[in-house]
């Protein structure tokens, strides 16, 4: 439509700095393809086949449960694909269709040629934990969850942080002040107790972290958009909406904030890396994620408790040094594309 | 691009020191390249001064920085022309022979005095750079030297201003810095782009004087950018008139002011104002009345901030505005005559009383404030700062009507484009970005935001200031036009005392936060009473 080319021709150009920058440009496209494919975990690591043909009908195990006694067993359990003599009886009247990994992240593998952890073979290709759970099924879910909760802490810290850094930077005066020292104090408080104290009065779950980090992770932003809008207050143009006689909601969300949001959105690959390096650490202590969930900072402690099981950290290591590495690129290229001095 | 009329190069008298010739500049963008400079002659005599005139955008900036290739190779080519100064082309020289030249035989002024100085070193370090450069003069070498150039130059106290830092002197201090710095190598030509632009009138003419002196001391020639005709009739031995990347007429100083050849030169001429001053009519009503407006800034010293003193920005200014007619306010920089423009519309915290067609303005509180607002609107100096570049022209002028209750589109774009027509501009444009007008239409487009609300007041705070001549008489015209047709009381607020005249009815004289005169507009210019006014109008006047 040619009424918008002026933006349009704005964010053509940021796009095509973000391309120029091929780093960050093909960092891009893999983490989008990783996180992409973490997404299907379960058809990619599971240990129930994606498809099951019985006596001629089809059963989908990921979907829906199945007893034992649909395939003709003795029991009104659920049935279990793992074991040998269920999978001799669906063999016989049919077939069972596997994903590649034969293992979710908590199916714990009791037929393992030594001890656990035990060192990669060809059933877990980068072996298995203490408890003999498949590595490789653990990465791929500890990855999603790791992201998962990233984003999630990056868009509401952003949210809350853009907010603050608004009203403090548009009213200035004692709003600001006063701000300014809450989150000096505020900053001041130790998170890692906090969530100690917390580990012990409630089972932490993924939405209590979040709920906890967020209380103390949301300043990132504030400084930024703070001086973003101290500095576009006095813009004429904010000056003449002033005079119009707009509201302050008004000036702050359709004149200043998009100032702001370039900023905003040059930080958020950093913010995301902060996020999951704070999970992982949360993990690594202990203080994180309950027991048993995939997590990439538990596979690191069991890699510090066994240096004799080399596979347990390296993996987690190159996964996490993986990930970060390809969000620390793409913010390049995101400040490359967003910044004004190579803007001609 | 416009006809060349007669003979475009028109040599000096004197032997030719720079000759420029069929000069071609093209900007590098990606691998295209933008031509911006069409074949331009020009020549320079020895002891003399060519004044090069163009409005912005016409190339003259570019063709100056090209003499001593100032820029950078990766931004600007040169497809063709020659720059011949002494017999050599400074096009076709290596950088060590260009560094040679430049600050040695070539100095330049430049036209923003902040930010050509560093603000990290001292006068005497900046000075003394050049000495040591051209000259291989030691720190405590140049000192001595450096001082006798502040002097010549006419700092007051040049001991004290030797080892100051650029932040502790005044705008006309640092151009006077920046010109010891250019002629402290006694250069055989000296480049000033627009060296008087940024300062105020009264200082101008310091500057010029100045100027003047040094070249006939010197024996050195100069090349005067500017777009200000009444400095070139000041000082021009020749004029070149710059339009469009080329020179369509160069022709002696007189010569041009009687005889202009080209249009070009004739509507650049042309553009001064002629109108009297109107009358002003006792009978109408009183639109705005202002008592003992004091805006005061407090001075905050020590760990406590304990108030030491003020900055009197506004201090004790009676005033009123008659419906349909306009009050102008004049003043140099500092006078505070855009904080008392502000602080009538309450935009900035005052003391005193307003009335608005009387109702006591200074103690609504924020919310009637709001709703009072489109009964006075306020256009800035800067069009490019004051439209935000992320909307389209439409919203920008329909976003006044919207905050005051007219919710139907149909309707807000109905007098959103009536309004565009009143300001003479195609409605038809109304989904364009304000980056795709030029100065004087985004200046229309500011009008339209404020008068679409239909203010009764309306307060210019130099509105004209940052366009070229030109095209502020067709902003003037349309704001006399716009008085007429709707009754609009304007404060117009402005240093430039040539558009003041010809708009104002009455007209006040601001220095140090106080009025100093006022009165019908048409006195003032007649007879000025105060010591300051006659200053003020013999240096805006009295050029010519």
């Amino acid at each position: 439509m040619k009424a918008r080319r002026g933006i349009s021709s704005l964010s053509r150009e940021r796009w095509r700095r973000f391309k120029a920058n091929r780093r960050g440009y093909v960092s891009l496209w893999i983490f989008l393809a990783l996180f992409g494919a973490s997404l299907f975990a379960e058809l990619l690591a599971n240990d129930l086949p994606l498809l099951v043909v019985y006596e001629g009908r089809l059963y989908f195990p990921v979907v829906s449960r199945y007893s034992e006694k649909t395939f003709g067993g003795e029991f009104d359990t659920d049935a279990d694909y793992r074991d040998p003599q269920v999978g001799t009886l669906i063999r016989a009247k049919g077939f069972m269709l596997w994903p590649p990994i034969r293992f979710s992240y908590g199916t714990i593998n009791y037929d393992l040629p030594s001890p656990a952890p035990s060192p990669p073979t060809r059933a877990n290709p980068l072996g298995t934990d203490d408890q003999g759970r498949d590595v490789l099924a653990t990465i791929i879910y500890g990855f999603r969850i790791s992201v998962l909760f990233g984003l999630t802490l990056t868009l509401l810290s952003s949210a809350v942080g853009v907010a603050a850094g608004a009203i403090q930077g548009y009213y200035g005066g004692k709003v600001d002040i006063l701000g300014q020292r809450f989150i000096e104090v505020w900053s001041g408080m130790p998170t890692l107790f906090i969530l100690i104290i917390l580990s012990s009065v409630v089972q932490p779950n993924f939405w209590w972290l979040l709920l906890i980090t967020l209380l103390f992770g949301w300043m990132n932003l504030v400084g930024v958009v703070r001086a973003e809008f101290l500095r576009a207050r006095n813009f004429e143009y904010v000056l003449a909406a002033r005079a119009l006689g707009l509201k302050d909601s008004r000036i702050i969300f359709r004149h200043i904030l998009p100032n702001a949001l370039v900023a905003t959105l040059t930080f958020m690959p950093f913010i995301l890396c902060g996020s999951i390096t704070t999970l992982t650490s949360l993990d690594f202590l202990g203080f994180g994620m309950p027991p048993g969930s995939p997590s990439l900072g538990d596979l690191l402690s069991q890699g510090k408790d066994n240096l004799q099981a080399p596979w347990l950290g390296v993996s987690a290591f190159v996964v996490l040094a993986g990930t970060l590495s390809l969000l620390v690129f793409v913010g390049e290229a995101v400040r490359d594309a967003f910044d004004p001095r190579r803007a001609s | 691009m416009s006809e060349v009329v007669g003979s475009p190069t028109n040599v000096p008298a004197s032997g030719s020191l720079l000759s420029i010739r069929d000069l071609r500049i093209a900007f590098r963008r990606g691998t295209e390249l933008r031509e911006v400079v069409h074949g331009v002659d020009i020549d320079i005599g020895e002891n003399e001064t060519l004044a090069l005139v163009g409005e912005s955008g016409s190339g003259k900036t570019v063709t100056a920085q090209s003499i001593l290739r100032l820029l950078p190779d990766s931004l600007a080519a040169y497809p063709a022309g020659r720059i011949e100064f002494k017999g050599h082309d400074t096009l076709k020289m290596d950088l060590p022979e260009l560094r040679a030249i430049r600050g040695d035989e070539i100095g330049m002024i430049f036209q923003e005095p902040m930010s050509s100085l560093n603000p990290l070193h001292t006068v005497a370090k900046q000075l003394g750079e050049t000495l040591f450069l051209h000259r291989g003069l030691s720190a405590s070498a140049a000192r001595p030297l450096s001082l006798e150039w502040l002097r010549r130059v006419g700092l007051s106290q040049p001991e004290k201003k030797l080892d100051s830092y650029p932040h502790q002197l005044s705008g006309g201090e640092r151009q006077r810095v920046m010109i010891a710095m250019a002629l402290a190598n006694e250069p055989s030509l000296l480049i000033a782009d627009e060296p008087t632009t940024a300062l105020d009138v009264t200082i101008q003419a310091q500057i010029l004087e100045l100027l003047k002196e040094l070249q006939r001391e010197l024996g050195m020639a100069v090349l005067f950018i500017t777009h200000n005709l009444e400095i070139v009739r000041r000082i021009a031995d020749r004029v070149a008139v710059m339009h469009d990347g080329i020179v369509v007429e160069t022709k002696g100083c007189a010569e041009i002011f009687a005889h202009p050849a080209h249009p070009y030169s004739k509507s650049l001429l042309d553009a001064e104002p002629k109108s009297e001053s109107p009358e002003p009519d006792l009978s109408r009503p009183i639109l705005l009345e202002a008592k003992e407006m004091r805006v005061w800034f407090p001075i905050q010293r020590g760990f406590m901030r304990k108030t030491t003193g003020y900055v009197k920005a506004v201090d004790g200014v009676d005033l009123s505005l008659r419906k349909g007619e306009t009050l102008g306010i004049a003043g140099e920089s500092g006078s505070g005559k855009t904080t008392l423009g502000k602080a009538l519309l309450r935009l900035t915290a005052s003391k005193g009383s307003i009335l608005l067609e009387g109702d006591r303005i200074d103690a609504l509180k924020a919310e009637e404030l709001r709703l009072c607002r489109r009964r006075m609107q306020i256009i800035f100096q800067d069009p490019f700062g004051s439209l935000n570049p992320r909307m389209t022209v439409e919203d920008i002028i329909a976003e006044g009507l919207e905050t005051h209750g007219v919710s139907d589109r149909a309707e807000r774009g109905r007098i959103v484009a009536d309004t565009m027509r009143d300001v003479g501009l195609d409605p038809e444009q109304a989904l364009r970005y304000p980056h795709e007008y030029s100065g004087g239409q985004r200046q229309r487009i500011a009008i339209a935001r404020a008068l679409v609300l239909r203010p009764s007041l309306l307060i210019l705070d130099e509105p004209t200031s940052s366009l070229d001549r030109t095209i502020q008489f067709q902003v003037i015209e349309l704001l006399k036009e716009l008085q007429g047709k709707y009754g609009l009381g304007y404060i117009f607020i402005s240093h430039d005392l040539k558009v003041l005249k010809s708009i104002c009815h009455e007209l006040a004289i601001m220095k140090d936060g106080k009025i100093v005169e006022s009165g019908p507009a048409a006195r003032i210019f007649r007879e000025p009473r105060h010591p300051y006014t006659q200053e003020l109008l013999s240096t805006a006047f009295g050029l010519n």
